[in-house]
């Protein structure tokens, strides 16, 4: 059996590769992609915890419902985060977040 | 860790997962970043089949590498945004330094507490199969309300995306 702590250390691993592209990279699409990498990692984490966790005599499936939901909510942010994108695209002829600052006071 | 099939498939969805990952960060080309991301959720699906929960593994190749990674190929094309940017990076050592800083707190916080006498010694024998999530997803004991919350959530998702992306010209 694979210990615990080896799921925990490639989500934590995969975490912080989403969080280096989510701060470095300029593309709003790579972004959101990395973004959907940290969302991954914690699904991973969900998953394992839920998978070592003692149940007892009750089936808890709190951890497996937990993560489809996380599926759920993800598939919702890329559908409308990539409409916005598409959009900011078509207004201003770029995908650099900061550019896109006709809100800025 | 032994040497047998799981410990294997391990070994190779972890080569999958957090190669694809480092590909998606680090590719010039967005369009090979799509597949780069479809290679590391593949092997985020293989972890799910290892932690027995098939049906989350089917869930994640349907959703993510049939639907979401399709998507932002869609975008990439769209957005034309391969030749546009000339810099992959901004600020790439102060990112880098953070993001490594944060992988070695994330690995000592959630190592450190589950080692020695609270490492879990063996994982149940007995795990949910996708028939108990099927049963308790519209158990009113269950996860009935959040289960419908879920389905209003992804039809004004789909509303507002077709809403924002759509060309007011026409």
């Amino acid at each position: 059996m694979v210990p615990l702590w080896m799921y925990l250390a490639v989500a934590a691993a995969l975490f912080s590769i989403g969080v280096f592209g989510v701060l470095a990279r300029r593309n709003a699409v790579a972004i959101l992609m990395s973004v959907e990498l940290m969302l991954n990692a914690v699904n991973i984490n969900l998953v394992a915890f839920w998978r070592y966790s003692e149940t007892g005599t009750d089936l808890l499936l709190n951890g497996y419902v937990f993560t489809a939901f996380v599926l759920i909510v993800a598939a919702a942010e890329a559908a409308v985060g990539l409409a916005i994108i598409i959009t900011v695209y078509r207004n201003r002829r770029s995908v650099v977040p900061e550019e896109a600052r006709a809100l800025k006071g | 860790m032994e040497l047998n099939a799981i410990s294997i498939g391990f070994v190779v969805f972890t080569v999958f997962t957090l190669g694809g990952a480092l590909g998606v960060v680090a590719t010039r080309n967005l369009f090979q970043g799509t597949i780069w991301l479809m290679v590391s959720l593949f092997g985020v699906a293989g972890y799910f089949v290892l932690l027995s929960a098939p049906f989350l593994a089917a869930v994640q190749i349907l959703v993510y590498i049939g639907a979401i990674a399709i998507l932002i190929t869609f975008a990439v094309m769209l957005t034309r945004s391969i030749a546009l940017i000339k810099a992959r990076y901004i600020r790439t050592l102060p990112n880098f330094i953070a993001s490594l800083t944060l992988f070695l707190i994330l690995l000592l916080g959630v190592t450190i507490p589950i080692f020695g006498p609270h490492s879990p010694e063996s994982i149940p024998e007995y795990v949910a199969s996708t028939r108990d999530l099927g049963a308790a997803l519209v158990d009113e004991n269950g996860y009935v309300l959040p289960f419908l919350l879920a389905s209003v959530l992804l039809t004004a998702a789909m509303i507002g995306a077709i809403f924002i992306a759509r060309d007011e010209t026409t």
